[in-house]
């Protein structure tokens, strides 16, 4: 029973992981890039998302609206201010990647400067009732992160596979060239991904508040890096990878925490993709496409 | 003459810098890149501050076993990078780096959480001037050898160097090796500027700030390393100037985007 706990725990983590690793990924199918500012995007996000529950008195849902549209907003920023006049030049293929941490700098130094270097506290405007399910324990904050996430994925889901214009990324992320030839326009493509990337970080952004509420200007990095490896283990440009690769960095470290030492439990995530890496170098899910980038 | 101590230690920081943009020039130049220099710089800096604290071994063998224990950690890490490529060996080395960093988190020999203070100011501006100009001559050296031959062989195309008969695992071995090495002894002497060092100064953003050293600069030679090190670390310094004091990361930001859109095969880059 405790064990199911610790997964239960552990699978409401790693949802928030998803949710940036999918980010992650989906930018580096449509543009076989390592987006490092990705992290301050969902830092940005939760801080939009707690201005809106401060100021404006709003519940969850604004908070999570709010919160998935400016960081819409600042990732196609990004990618337009950071990203675009570089690819146009065709330099160095990791000339972008560079600037993306530039663009990261920014928006920590623009956080700190707007929201104050500190921790700060991130009000849950809700009734948080708890329910018993023989052994279980389950909160409403846990449910709502758990409901909000896994439905977002499964959006997500029917939104690439079923639509016009998901089906137009698939193509654009198979091959940019063909698919400009046959007549999708790849810039919007590009720019809609980005915009799709950032809001679920946004949301990630408010959820991750939530369940450990505070934020701080610098939480970026750590999410960051967290959804880096996520993305990694399911196999770079794998949307389903990314949200496997998630939840089970989560499960790994609420497990360790619980049964092993829980100072080590940003370490323990490394361990295990390191050990998948030996096994399938190109992660779980990965192909042979997508080597170099 | 006496240097001003402000701008002395501006000098030191470049210095170690340079090594440090050239302990990843190295594994660059064979094609493997690394985002855990940060890591091998901590072991570096934690193992030779930890001689010389605590054992009261002389400052140049304790810097020098400091530099051959983050090599031979180095090796270790090096092995797994014969299969894992790209994008995937640059995450993977992020997470080494991870994993050094929770490592002496905690490690209680080392001060875990609190740091490793108290340790000796051995690290002057010749000092570092000379470990500076001995790495510049290991690259240099390294270049124009038989081995340095091999290594560019390996980065231009992996399959027709093995067909020639190079032996791959040992370059990409070695090479990450070396690197490690280098960044090991540069870690030592920032240790013994610093006297005190604690984990979080070996975190992803060291590792970021090497990696946009040599990208900054050019990954084609070690020149562009060097250079790369001089703008991240003297930049920030001349945004001091003025009343921007305040904004001068945002600025050193918005400027690494400048020159990437400008020069974006990088600074002593070669186009291709």
């Amino acid at each position: 029973m405790v064990l199911i706990q610790q997964i239960v725990n552990g699978v409401m983590l790693g949802s928030t992981y998803s949710l940036i690793a999918i980010g992650y990924t989906l930018v580096f199918g449509v543009l076989h890039l390592v987006h490092l500012a990705h992290g301050e995007v969902f830092m940005i996000g939760a801080f939009v998302g707690l201005q809106v529950v401060l100021l404006a008195g709003g519940g969850v849902t604004a908070a999570i609206a709010a919160a998935a549209v400016s960081a819409a907003l600042v990732g196609v920023l990004v990618y337009l201010l950071a990203i675009k006049p570089i690819k146009a030049r065709k330099g160095h293929f990791l000339a972008p990647m560079i600037s993306t941490i530039g663009a990261g700098i920014v928006l920590q130094e623009l956080a700190t400067r707007f929201f104050g270097g500190e921790q700060v506290g991130f009000p849950v405007q809700m009734e948080s009732h708890i329910w018993h399910l023989g052994g279980i324990t389950l909160t409403s904050v846990q449910l709502v992160i758990l409901a909000v996430s896994l439905g977002l994925m499964l959006a997500l889901h029917l939104f690439v596979t079923m639509s016009r214009v998901g089906m137009a990324m698939r193509a654009t992320a198979e091959s940019m060239t063909i698919s400009h030839t046959l007549g999708i326009r790849s810039e919007r493509i590009i720019v809609l991904t980005f915009a799709i990337a950032s809001a679920l970080a946004g949301v990630a952004g408010v959820l991750v508040g939530m369940s450990f509420n505070s934020i701080s200007p610098y939480m970026g990095v750590d999410m960051g890096i967290k959804g880096l490896a996520a993305m990694l283990l399911g196999g770079l440009g794998n949307v389903y990878g990314a949200m496997l690769g998630g939840l089970v960095i989560g499960v790994v470290e609420v497990i360790s925490v619980a049964y092993l030492a829980s100072s080590y439990r940003d370490a323990f995530a490394f361990f295990v993709i390191i050990a998948v890496l030996l096994l399938r170098p190109r992660g779980i899910f990965g192909s042979t496409d997508h080597v170099e980038a | 003459m006496v240097l001003d101590p402000y701008i002395e230690s501006v000098l030191i920081f470049t210095g170690i810098n340079i090594i440090l943009a050239l302990s990843l020039y190295l594994p660059v130049s064979a094609g493997l890149l690394s985002l855990g220099q940060g890591g091998f710089m901590a072991i570096g800096a934690y193992a030779s501050a930890y001689l010389t604290t605590e054992l009261h071994w002389p400052f140049a063998g304790a810097l020098v076993s400091g530099g051959l224990v983050a090599g031979i950690v180095g090796l270790l890490v090096g092995i797994p990078s014969l299969r894992i490529k790209g994008v995937y060996l640059v995450i993977m080395t992020l997470g080494f780096g991870e994993i050094v960093r929770v490592f002496f988190l905690n490690f209680e020999p080392t001060g875990a959480a609190s740091g490793l203070g108290g340790i000796p100011t051995y690290t002057t501006l010749p000092v570092v001037a000379i470990v500076v100009a001995l790495t510049l001559l290991l690259c240099f050296q390294l270049r124009g050898s038989r081995i340095g031959r091999a290594i560019e062989a390996v980065r231009e195309d992996e399959l027709a160097a093995e067909v020639i008969g190079i032996n791959l695992t040992r370059i990409k071995v070695a090479v990450f090796g070396l690197g490690a090495f280098v960044a090991g002894i540069g870690g030592g002497l920032f240790a013994h500027y610093a006297t005190f060092i604690d984990p979080a100064q070996f975190a992803f953003q060291r590792s970021a700030e090497i990696f946009i050293m040599v990208v900054l600069g050019g990954m084609g030679n070690f020149a562009g390393a060097a250079l790369g090190a001089v703008v991240v670390t003297v930049l920030p310094e001349l945004l001091r100037l003025g009343n921007a004091q305040e904004w001068r990361m945002t600025v050193f930001g918005a400027l690494l985007i400048a020159i990437m859109i400008v020069r974006p095969w990088g600074l002593l880059g070669v186009r291709r």
